[in-house]
């Protein structure tokens, strides 16, 4: 599904992310389910606060990372972060 | 503890705790995975003793949290346990029929840090839903769907798939709509406990199977992003036998209302497994060394065809309950594989409900309840 770029972003309120001592890693909890985040996934999902847009996600990134060009990957991860009701878009 | 060989650093941690806090329900389901015998263990652990099994299976790293049972309402200490599984950064999950499931319970449960409900429903209609829960419980459930809803819960509706509702496929896809459900869970029956004690009038015919599953699919790809539709397959109809609990010991830990620790709720129904109760010993211990939680980890338990299978590594063997109850050998090959020798087992099973379902008048369904588990229990 393609990021609304006018739309701020936050996880479903259905969903939990959280740190996993025992695995290391932080994790999406929903209903009976539990997806294990790498590192990327992490810093980007963190992002999604129910204050930015896509932009100004990517920006933060690029700040923390000292990079350039993330959008597309960024937009990519968002995208499928959306299908699987990872996080939601609200109109702003 | 005794019987303890296997080299600790391969055993995987627990993902996956199911607290059954009680084996009393209002409801008496006729496929129910309790065990036929449950009447007979009574008993139930305290709720210091829940308090103290919370902790400790977190510690290991369990994060999902089913309450369950029998009816998890019944316990009056939920709330206590709700909020301590909170706090340890649980992600609990009820599972409850909704029977007496007041605003004043949802309300406090939320207050504690409950996160998801999961109710169970029968059937589409009222007639066929309180004739299989033995209660007239129907009703109250819709209502008790829509204040889950208000208090923002996501909710789960589970409905137990066999030939006495499949019929209704379409129906209770469209009540789990009208509801609100965030999730619906279609699930086949599953041939353990009550279900396998009433087996030849529960298990569809392959054409009724076939026929609700192109319904359940469809409706599938119609509700994607609004609600999802799990759909548990039924595996006598499959060709390979299903990865039961993700492999023994490596993920699923059930603690059973009196205390014992069991790798999968229906495993108390293999014989000659002694299972450890949290009352002698630390979740730790018992995840680690028991003979029970050992005894089929790895592949070194399994005959062949399994044992030399490219595909063990997959499904494990399938599952050993299923194994015991049809073959009467819990370490043969689950026979729903096509390459298991007992595989005409299911072939049996499918044509002896086939041959009820021909009759004049059917066998009668032996209802859930403690009299009818009384009356069984000596004969397991």
């Amino acid at each position: 599904m393609a990021i609304n770029s006018n739309c701020i972003l936050e996880i479903s309120p259905t969903h939990r992310l959280q740190w996993e001592e025992a695995q290391q890693k932080h994790v999406i909890l929903y209903p009976e389910g539990m997806v294990e985040l790498n590192q990327s996934s992490t810093e980007i999902l963190k992002l999604c606060d129910g204050a930015r847009k896509l932009q100004g996600i990517v920006l933060e990134l690029e700040q923390k990372f000292e990079t350039t060009g993330l959008e597309k990957d960024v937009s990519e991860f968002l995208g499928i972060a959306l299908e699987n009701g990872w996080i939601r878009q609200l109109s702003s | 503890m005794a019987g303890s060989d296997n080299s600790q650093a391969s055993i995987s941690k627990p993902r996956w705790l199911l607290a059954e806090l009680t084996y009393a329900c209002p409801l008496q389901c006729p496929y129910c995975s309790n065990p036929v015998g449950f009447a007979q263990h009574k008993n139930e652990l305290s709720t210091d003793d829940w308090l103290r099994v919370l902790s400790e299976a977190r510690q290991m790293g369990a994060v999902q949290l089913g309450f369950s049972g029998g009816e998890p309402l019944v316990r009056k200490d939920l709330a206590i346990l709700v909020k301590h599984a909170r706090e340890l950064g649980y992600y609990s999950n009820l599972i409850t029929s909704g029977y007496n499931f007041g605003e004043n319970k949802i309300a406090e449960l939320k207050q504690a840090g409950l996160d998801h409900i999961q109710i169970s429903v029968q059937a589409s209609s009222e007639d066929l839903s309180d004739f299989l829960a033995g209660t007239h419980s129907h009703a109250q459930k819709r209502e008790v769907a829509q204040r889950v809803k208000e208090y923002n819960y996501p909710m789960v509706l589970n409905v137990v798939i066999h030939r006495k509702n499949i019929h209704q496929m379409q129906d209770i896809i469209e009540m789990a709509i009208d509801l609100g459900a965030d999730y619906l869970e279609l699930a086949n029956t599953q041939y353990y406990g009550w279900a396998h004690l009433n087996r030849d009038q529960l298990l569809p015919t392959r054409e009724q199977f076939e026929q609700a599953e192109a319904i359940a699919h469809r409706y599938q790809d119609r509700m994607k992003g609004k609600m999802k539709i799990y759909y548990v397959v039924p595996d006598f109809y499959e060709d390979r036998p299903k990865a039961c609990m993700n492999g023994w010991g490596t993920t699923f830990l059930t603690i059973a209302p009196d205390g014992a620790a069991l790798p999968c709720h229906s495993a108390r129904e293999l014989p000659g497994l002694e299972f450890p109760n949290v009352r002698d010993f630390s979740v730790r211990d018992i995840w680690e060394n028991s003979e029970a939680f050992n005894k089929f980890r790895g592949f070194g338990w399994m005959k062949e065809p399994c044992r030399s299978c490219p595909e063990k590594t997959k499904d494990f063997g399938g599952c050993r309950c299923q194994a015991f109850l049809l073959t009467g050998d819990m370490t043969a090959t689950d026979p729903v594989c096509g390459l298991s020798p007992n595989h005409s087992k299911i072939e049996e099973a499918i044509e002896s409900s086939v041959a009820t379902q021909r009759r004049a008048i059917e066998k009668p369904l032996v209802f859930r309840n403690p009299k009818n588990s009384q009356a069984l229990a000596p004969k397991l």
